[in-house]
């Protein structure tokens, strides 16, 4: 079963390949400074190896697929995403992956009555405005500074041309690189927890865990995908809009390198706000959106009138299908795979105002008076629980979200059968007694676990102000949650 | 064998340098193969044939490895297909001044003294037409901007050029006691020589339109 499960999520990694290789390498291709078999035999390595070794380390281990809280249901969403990508990649667009994933969770969450996350659909449609923008923006003022730069250097024709060369190759793995280790979690990361993968040595050399073992196996699918379909949308990216320059072609991939770096790294951010420096606003930008914008920014630049208007607005319009039909094909799956093939898509989440809740939910500050003929009655989704709610009170979204998560039932009963099965480094030996220490108690809530953790251990306690130690103990606790849910 | 090594290491910017290098020589060669020849000075004449063969030879040799380089290595793709143009249009100019020497050579004309000077001057802006070209091209690689410094004199010369030639063609035909053959056979000549600056200018002409292509 797990084979077929992962199926959905390789052919999610291929469309991947196939479709944001042109993000990195698409100028470059286009504009015949590297070749096609080159730049996929480079894009290949550097995804896998971005894959492995930093892909454990991305922020979002589980990402965004993590919402979905049945395999079978998984499995359907990342089919979903992968044939709207896979569809738009045989077209010839650049289309954002992450874009086709939210728009298949949105499905999912509509299928499932769960609540659809506004956020992601509100960034989905400020990326479509935002990314070429700012992109169009930043290249078109590199490419003036370069541009001026070249002609007072006097650099020779071929010497010039072998610095282009070298700085397409370097931005290109590197923006391989971060292709593999921002994405491999969208790939394969929902399987981790349900993986059956057993640590591999290397004649003692060096170990791959279970999760680098599926990261790896999703790497070469990212791979496979750019080396069998990544040249469509690479020729549309570097030859298909206007008309580029080498030099173009670098600004290009510079520009959106520079906008995703400035713009949408929140490493970047903390640095700046940490020595007291005024930070850039982190705003949705994504890099197939983006990388649209550098080359339009450029054909700006020189006037305009080499751009292919029509083309332009045919991606426009692919940036809009791809949430759209994602949405449609995930949610007509999921019926059919929920109804013909009987398979649990989702688990139903119910909501209650119990005891242990309510008393939360006051600690928060939220005033309980007018929700007092709720207590005790159970509501079979989110979306009837917020009604409920707004029926009888008017909250803020984050007042929502501390009753939602207060009152969200997820019975979890700690067993030895999940505590035996923990194989992920960032578990540690101090976290792993705590957990033992709970073998055998049952739970109502999550976040019940969760206080109970924290007070076996340090290392499971949120400190407040310090991201990376909470976001570590998020990452942990998914983990845990997926791995009792397989063993249940 | 230690040749082809060197020839190896020689990196196509080197290779270039050393390609425009000949069409210069040949046209210097051209001018004291055809100095020699008006002098009757036979033996020196012979020299600068030879000389100017072996260099059409080395031209030759070195604009076929440097297409070769650019093909094999892809490089400057954007602008292949210009300057492979642009160096066969220079080795064509190689080979119209090796052509000229050699023309003399075979059909030996018969060339009255008075218009020795003319022809010389006429070889001469032919030569200055084509160096103010080599000199173009250094630049369209190394110093793209100064390219239009360089073209202007190229027009300059060929202008100059025609001049030279209508006044020799009147000069020709205006004697009497020339039969028509050698009046033709002189024309020939002249011709010749002109048609090299000619062909400098058609060239340059297509360099402006690699400029502009290239400026970024």
């Amino acid at each position: 079963m797990f084979a077929i499960f992962l199926t959905s999520g390789l052919f999610l990694g291929w469309s991947l390949g196939a479709n944001d290789a042109a993000n990195v390498f698409g100028t470059a291709v286009g504009t015949r400074m590297i070749s096609f078999k080159k730049a996929a035999i480079l894009s290949g390595i550097f995804v896998i190896l971005g894959a492995v070794i930093s892909g454990a380390g991305a922020a979002k281990t589980l990402g965004e697929l993590g919402a979905v809280n049945a395999i079978a249901g998984a499995f359907v969403v990342a089919l979903a995403a992968a044939g709207t990508v896979y569809w738009l990649t045989v077209l010839g667009y650049p289309v954002s992956t992450t874009q086709a994933i939210v728009g298949a969770i949105v499905g999912w969450d509509l299928f499932s009555g769960a609540l659809i996350d506004y956020v992601s659909l509100q960034s989905i449609i400020l990326s479509w405005i935002i990314s070429p923008i700012l992109a169009a923006i930043f290249s078109a003022l590199f490419y003036k500074l370069i541009a001026h730069g070249i002609k007072s250097a006097q650099i020779h024709m071929f010497r010039l041309d072998t610095l282009i060369r070298t700085g397409l190759i370097i931005a290109g793995i590197a923006g391989a690189y971060s292709l593999g280790a921002n994405n491999i979690s969208n790939v394969v990361g929902i399987f981790v927890p349900i993986s059956p993968f057993a640590d591999i040595s290397f004649m003692g050399w060096f170990k791959l865990n279970a999760a680098q073992q599926l990261f790896l196996l999703g790497g070469i699918a990212i791979a496979v995908g750019t080396f069998t379909y990544g040249k469509r949308v690479m020729l549309t990216v570097g030859a298909g809009i206007t008309e580029m320059s080498p030099v173009a072609a670098f600004v290009a991939v510079l520009a959106n390198a520079v906008v995703l770096f400035l713009f949408a790294s929140e490493g970047l951010r903390a640095f700046l706000l940490g020595h007291g420096l005024p930070a850039f606003p982190l705003v949705p930008v994504s890099s197939s959106q983006a990388i649209v914008g550098s080359v339009i920014g450029i054909g700006l630049i020189k006037g305009g009138r080499g751009i292919r208007w029509r083309m332009l607005g045919e991606i426009a319009g692919a940036w809009v299908a791809t949430p759209v039909v994602a949405i449609l094909i995930s949610f007509v799956s999921l019926f059919i795979l929920q109804n013909v093939f009987q398979q649990k898509t989702y688990i139903p989440v119910e909501y209650k105002l119990t005891a242990e809740a309510e008393q939360r939910i006051v600690t928060a500050g939220i005033p309980m008076d007018l929700l007092e003929d709720l207590r005790g009655k159970t509501h079979s989704t989110a979306v009837q629980f917020r009604k409920a709610v707004s029926q009888r009170m008017t909250l803020n979204p984050k007042q929502m979200n501390v009753l939602l998560s207060a009152t969200e039932i997820d019975p979890v009963a700690l067993t030895f059968q999940a505590v035996n099965r923990i194989n992920n480094p960032s578990i540690t030996a101090d976290q792993k007694i705590a957990i033992l220490g709970l073998v055998g108690k049952a739970f109502t809530h999550r976040w019940q676990l969760e206080t109970a953790l924290a007070e076996k251990s340090p290392e499971w306690r949120p400190v407040a102000g310090d991201k990376e130690q909470n976001d570590k103990i998020a990452l942990d606790l998914d983990y845990i949650y997926r791995l009792i849910r397989s063993t249940q | 064998m230690t040749e082809s090594i060197l020839k190896k290491k020689m990196g196509i910017e080197k290779e270039i340098d050393d390609f425009l290098n000949q069409i210069s020589e040949a046209g210097l060669m051209s001018k004291n193969g055809m100095d020699a020849y008006l002098k009757k000075n036979m033996e020196a004449f012979a020299q600068a044939l030879t000389s100017i063969r072996n260099t059409e030879h080395r031209g030759d040799d070195l604009r076929r490895s440097i297409e070769q380089d650019l093909y094999k290595k892809t490089l400057i793709p954007e602008s292949r297909g210009d300057v492979m143009t642009l160096l066969e249009d220079m080795d064509a100019l190689l080979d119209r001044f090796t052509g000229l020497i050699w023309q003399f050579e075979i059909e030996r004309p018969d060339i009255c003294a008075e218009f020795h000077d003319d022809f010389k001057e006429l070889l001469l802006n032919s030569v200055e037409a084509v160096e103010a070209m080599v000199r173009s091209c250094r630049a369209f690689f190394k110093d793209i901007n100064s390219v239009a410094d360089h073209i202007h004199k190229v027009v300059f010369y060929e202008k100059e050029s025609d001049k030279v030639t209508t006044r020799l063609q009147r000069a020709i035909f205006g004697r009497e006691d020339l039969r028509l053959s050698h009046k033709m056979h002189l024309r020939f000549f002249a011709k010749q020589v002109d048609r090299i600056a000619d062909e400098a200018e058609d060239v340059s002409d297509r360099l402006n339109i690699y400029v502009i292509k290239r400026t970024l």
